[in-house]
C-alpha cells in the first residue's frame, strides 16, 4: 500500500496534523513572549518612576521628617551594606566550610541529611526566618538590632552558598588533588591551597548570587533590624535598610515618599540584577543549579 | 628491601625517621581537625532547622494550647477580644497560590516548550536568561509595581467583569483593585520563571532516542512532544509546578501590599483578604499582648509546615526524573 | 516499474529497485560525511551495509528516511529515488515518507507507555484505525514481530518492563503497525544478547518477503548470514557493492578484502 508522497495533495487528516503543529509553534512562541512582557513592564516602570527621583541628595541625605519634602536614603543604603556584611560573617563560613564537607566527605548519610536540611531551609519562607530570629535574638536582647537582621539574612544565605560551593569544589578535577597529595600535602592543605583556589571564581560568584538574593529581602528584616529614620551604625540598635525603607515609604500616603520609594526600588533592582546577571553569566553551563 | 628499620636504628640521615613519625601524627591531626571542623559547620544546618521548628513551637504554644484545633478551623480573628483562628489566612494563602498557578502554569509551560523544543539555538540562552531574571527581582519591587501599576490597571478590568458577569458570586463586591485577584496576578508573575526554568530542564533531559523513535514513525513535532516527550517529562513538570506552589505560598511582601489585609474569608475575587505570610507581616510589629504574638507565631508554624510538606512532595518527583539535578527553591 | 506479479514468470524477473541513490553527498557543517554515493537497493530483500566506525553507513541509512533533517547544520546533495520519486524534492511530505520507510535503532527505544500504546502510537497519529480495528492492528503487528505470544497478557503493562530483546521486537512491531514498505535497521542487535539476536535475525528473514530491509551492521557474520546484497563503506564512500556471497568470498576491491579479513576496523 503506497500513499502519495506529495504534499500538494493533502488528505484532510494531514492538514489537520500540520495545523496542530503550526498552532503549537505559534502558541508556545506567544507564551515565551508573554513571559517576557511582565519583565519589560516592571523594568520600565521602575526606571520611569525611579529615575526622576534619583539625585545626589538621595544618596547622601537622611530621611526628612514626616511630611517634609526632600531627604534621601543614605542611612538605608549604608544599613543594607552593614547588614550584608554581618550576614556574610555567618553565612559564608557555614556555607563554604559546610560545602567543603559535603564535597570532600559528604557521600554518607550525614551528608545526605545536611543536604536535605539545606534544601528544607531554602524553602522556608523568609518571614518565618524573621520570626525565628525574633524569638532567638530580639527577645533576649529586648530590642531590635542590626545584629538580629544580620543573623536572619545570614541564615538565608547558607543554603545557596553551601550548594554552589559543593558543586564547584566537586568540579575541580581529581588530577589536581592527586598532584597535590602526591607532593606530600595534607588533605586540608590540598583543599584550602589548591582546590579552593581552582574553584574560587565559582565560589565567589555563588557568594555574589547569595548576596544579590538577600540584598532585596524585606520580610526577615521587619522584626529583626526593624528600620530607622536616623543614622545608625551600632550593631545592637535598629538599623535602616533599603528594602524596608522602600516598603515604609511605599505604603505611606505622601507623594514625595512614594517617589523616593521608586528611586529606592530602582537602586535595589539595579544592584540585584547586575549581581545576579554577572553571577549567572559567569557560571553558565558549568553548574546545573536552576535559579 | 627488608622490613622498615625501627626508629632506634636510624639511618645516617637522622631526619628521615623523625620526619616519618612526626608528620604522620601531625597530618593525622590536621586531617581529623579538618574533617570534624567542616562537619561541624555543615551539621549546624541540621541543628538550625531543628532549632527553628522548636522555637516556633515554643513561642506559639500559648495560643495553640488555648485554641487547640480551632486555631486552624476557626476564622475568628479578633485581637481585641482575644479570639484567634487562622482559617481565613489559610484560605487566602491556598486560593491565591492556586489561582496564581492557574495563570502561570500554561504560560510558563508553553514558554518552557518553546525554549526546550522549538526555539532556534541562538535565541535559547538570551530568552531563558531574561525569564530567569524575573526571579531575581526582589519581592518588594513586585509589591511596589503591584500597588502603583497593576492595581490601577485592573480596576477597570474588574469593573468590566462585574458589569458582564456580576451574577456570578466570584465577581461581586467592590472592584477597588486591591484584593485576591491582584495578589494572584502578582504571584503568578513571580512564580512564572521557576516553572519555566525547571520545566525546561526536565524537557531537555528527555533522551533524544525517544524523539527519534517518534520522528521515524512519521510523527510531527507536536505529536512527538504530546506523546513520548511530555509523557517522560510529566512527573518532573508536576514537581516543578508543586515547587512553584511552595514559593507562592511563602511569598510575603508583594502580597501584603496588594491583598487588602482583611481578616475575613474572601467571598469573591475582588475581596480583600489575608495570607498567612501577609498576616504576620502586617500585624506582628504592632501585636498587642502575649496571646496575639503567640497566635502570629502559630500562623508562622502553620506556614512552615505547609511549605515543608509542599517542597518535600515536589523534590521527590523532580529527583526521580532528572536523576539528581539539584534545584534551588 | 515493478513487474506484474501475476505474470507466470514474475518470480524469475529481477526484483525492481526500491531505492535508487544518485550522487548522494552529506555534510555536517563543513565535514563531508558522504561522498557521491551511487547505488540501488532492491525491493523485498535484505541489503546489508558494512564498514568501520565513522565510515558513513549510518548516515547513509538515515538519509533514506530523511532522519538527517533533524540535525542542525546538515546539508544533503544528490537524489534518493524511492519508487522513482526523489524524496529530497521540496514538495515531499517528510511525515508521509517516514511512515513508508521505518527505522529500528541501535538501542531499543520504547516510549514510556504501555505495550499497547506504543504499538498504537503510529496508527493513532496517522489515523489508520480506531477502536476494534486498532486492537486488531496492534495484534497483527505484534504477531508479525513474533512478540504476540509473549505480551498478549501484558498489553497494558509498561513497555519498559520487557527485556532488551523483547523491547527491540516491540520497536519493530511499532513500525510495522504503520504499514511501511521499507524497514531500515541501524545495528539492531548490537545491544542484545546472542539468543535475542538470533530471534531478530529469524524475524528479518520472515519480514523479507513483504518488506524491503536495509541493515547496517558491525557484525560481518550477520551480514553474510542474512543479506542478499552488501555494500562496503569507507571514509564516506561506497567502495564496493554486490551480492553478499561474492563480497565475502572474493571481493573485488583490495580495501574490502582488508576489512573482511579483519585487518582493520
Amino acid at each position: 500500500m503506497t500513499s502519495p508522497l506529495a504534499r500538494h495533495r493533502p488528505l484532510p487528516r494531514r492538514t489537520r496534523r500540520l495545523l496542530a503543529n503550526g498552532l503549537m509553534w505559534a502558541g508556545t512562541t506567544l507564551c515565551a513572549a508573554a513571559a517576557l512582557v511582565p519583565l519589560g513592564f516592571l523594568l520600565y516602570y521602575v526606571a520611569a518612576q525611579g529615575l526622576p527621583a534619583i539625585n545626589l541628595a538621595f544618596f547622601t541625605h537622611l530621611p526628612a521628617p514626616v511630611g517634609e519634602p526632600g531627604g534621601g536614603m543614605a542611612n538605608a543604603i549604608v544599613g543594607t551594606l552593614i547588614l550584608i556584611g554581618l550576614a556574610s560573617l555567618l553565612g559564608l563560613p557555614v556555607g563554604i566550610l559546610g560545602g567543603i564537607y559535603l564535597a570532600e566527605f559528604g557521600g554518607n548519610r550525614l551528608g545526605g541529611a545536611i543536604r536535605f536540611s539545606a534544601d528544607v531551609l531554602s524553602g522556608v519562607p523568609s518571614i518565618v526566618i524573621g520570626i525565628f530570629v525574633y524569638a532567638l535574638v530580639v527577645v533576649p536582647m529586648h530590642r531590635f538590632s542590626a545584629l538580629a537582621g544580620g543573623v536572619a539574612l545570614g541564615i538565608m544565605m547558607i543554603p545557596t552558598v553551601m550548594r554552589t560551593s559543593e558543586e564547584l569544589i566537586r568540579l575541580v578535577p581529581t588530577s589536581l588533588r592527586e598532584a597535590a597529595l602526591a607532593l606530600g600535602a595534607t588533605h586540608p592543605r590540598t583543599v584550602f591551597k589548591v582546590v579552593l583556589l581552582a574553584a574560587r571564581a565559582g565560589v565567589i560568584t555563588g557568594v555574589l548570587l547569595a548576596i544579590a538574593r538577600i540584598a532585596g529581602e524585606t520580610a526577615p528584616l521587619l522584626f529583626t533590624a526593624f528600620g530607622s529614620g536616623l543614622w545608625s551604625t551600632q550593631l545592637d540598635q535598629p538599623i535602616a535598610s533599603l528594602p524596608v525603607q522602600v516598603f515604609t515609604y511605599a505604603i505611606s500616603p505622601y507623594q514625595d515618599w512614594q517617589a523616593q520609594a521608586w528611586a529606592g526600588a530602582l537602586v535595589l533592582v539595579t544592584i540585584v540584577l547586575i549581581l545576579s546577571a554577572a553571577a549567572r553569566y559567569a557560571t553558565r553551563g558549568r553548574m546545573r543549579t536552576v535559579i | 628491601m627488608s622490613a622498615p628499620a625501627p626508629a632506634s636504628a636510624s639511618p645516617p640521615d637522622g631526619r628521615r625517621a623523625s620526619l616519618q613519625r612526626r608528620s604522620a601524627f601531625g597530618a593525622n591531626l590536621a586531617d581529623r581537625a579538618f574533617r570534624w571542623g567542616t562537619l561541624a559547620f555543615g551539621a549546624s544546618v541540621i541543628a538550625l532547622i531543628g532549632f527553628l521548628a522548636a522555637q516556633l513551637v515554643r513561642a506559639s504554644h500559648p495560643a495553640l494550647k488555648q485554641f487547640g484545633w480551632s486555631f486552624i478551623t476557626s476564622a475568628a480573628w479578633d485581637p481585641v477580644h482575644g479570639a484567634f483562628g487562622v482559617l481565613f489566612a489559610i484560605y487566602g494563602t491556598v486560593v491565591t497560590s492556586l489561582l496564581a498557578l492557574a495563570f502561570a502554569v500554561p504560560v510558563g509551560l508553553g514558554a518552557a516548550l518553546f525554549l526546550a523544543e522549538l526555539s532556534p539555538r541562538w535565541l535559547r540562552q538570551p530568552v531563558s536568561f531574561l525569564i530567569e531574571l524575573l526571579a531575581a527581582v526582589p519581592s518588594i519591587v513586585y509589591g511596589l509595581w503591584g500597588i502603583f501599576v497593576l492595581v490601577p490597571a485592573i480596576r477597570p478590568v474588574e469593573a468590566w467583569l462585574q458589569a458582564r458577569f456580576g451574577f456570578i458570586p466570584l465577581f461581586q463586591g467592590a472592584p477597588y483593585g486591591i484584593g485576591m485577584l491582584a495578589a494572584a496576578l502578582v504571584l503568578s508573575v513571580m512564580v512564572l520563571p521557576y516553572i519555566t526554568a525547571m520545566s525546561r530542564e526536565v524537557l531537555q533531559a528527555v533522551p533524544a532516542a525517544q524523539r527519534e523513535a517518534a520522528y521515524a514513525l512519521g510523527a510531527t513535532r507536536w505529536e512527538t512532544i504530546r506523546g513520548p516527550v511530555l509523557r517522560s517529562a510529566r512527573s518532573g513538570i508536576v514537581g516543578a509546578v508543586i515547587l512553584a506552589l511552595g514559593r507562592a505560598v511563602g511569598e510575603t511582601m508583594a502580597v501584603t501590599m496588594v491583598i487588602g489585609n482583611r481578616a475575613e474569608i474572601p467571598t469573591s475575587l475582588f475581596s480583600p483578604a489575608y495570607t498567612l505570610a501577609s498576616l504576620i507581616a502586617n500585624e506582628f510589629a504592632e501585636a498587642t499582648g502575649e496571646l496575639h504574638i503567640s497566635a502570629l507565631v502559630g500562623a508562622a508554624l502553620v506556614l512552615l509546615v505547609l511549605t515543608i510538606a509542599i517542597n518535600a512532595i515536589a523534590r521527590l518527583l523532580i529527583w526521580r526524573v532528572t536523576g539528581g539535578v539539584r534545584v534551588a527553591a | 516499474m515493478p513487474s506484474d506479479s501475476l505474470s507466470p514468470r514474475s518470480h524469475q524477473t529481477a526484483p525492481a529497485d526500491k531505492f535508487v541513490v544518485r550522487g548522494l553527498s552529506f555534510y555536517y557543517g563543513r565535514f563531508q560525511a558522504l561522498r557521491g554515493i551511487n547505488l540501488a537497493i532492491r525491493e523485498r530483500q535484505i541489503t546489508a551495509l558494512i564498514g568501520p566506525s565513522g565510515c558513513g553507513k549510518t548516515t547513509f541509512l538515515r538519509a533514506l528516511n530523511r532522519m538527517n533533517d533533524v540535525i542542525d547544520g546538515a546539508r544533503t546533495e544528490g537524489a534518493v529515488l524511492l519508487d522513482s520519486e526523489d524524496i529530497y524534492q521540496p514538495h515531499v511530505d517528510v511525515v508521509a515518507l517516514r511512515r513508508r520507510v521505518g527505522m529500528v535503532f541501535q538501542r531499543p527505544n520504547p516510549f514510556p507507555m504501555s505495550v499497547f500504546d506504543n504499538i498504537a502510537f503510529g496508527p493513532r497519529i496517522h489515523g489508520l484505525a480506531r477502536g476494534d480495528e486498532l486492537d486488531a492492528l496492534v495484534e497483527r503487528s505484534l504477531r508479525r514481530a513474533a512478540l504476540w505470544e509473549e505480551v498478549k497478557d501484558k498489553l497494558r503493562d509498561s513497555a519498559l518492563s520487557l527485556s532488551g530483546g523483547q523491547q527491540q521486537r516491540l520497536c519493530i512491531a511499532r513500525l510495522l503497525a504503520v504499514d511501511p514498505d521499507v524497514v531500515l535497521m541501524d545495528e539492531p542487535c548490537s545491544a542484545l544478547d546472542p539468543i535475542s539476536t538470533l530471534r531478530i535475525e529469524e524475524l528479518m528473514d520472515e519480514l523479507r518477503e513483504s518488506y524491503t530491509i536495509v541493515i547496517v551492521t558491525h557484525n560481518m557474520q550477520q551480514a553474510a548470514r542474512v543479506s542478499r546484497e552488501t555494500g562496503f563503506f569507507l571514509g564516506g564512500e561506497l567502495i564496493e557493492f554486490g551480492p553478499s556471497e561474492r563480497i565475502f568470498t572474493h571481493p573485488r576491491d583490495r580495501r574490502t578484502e582488508a576489512y573482511i579479513t579483519g585487518r582493520f576496523g
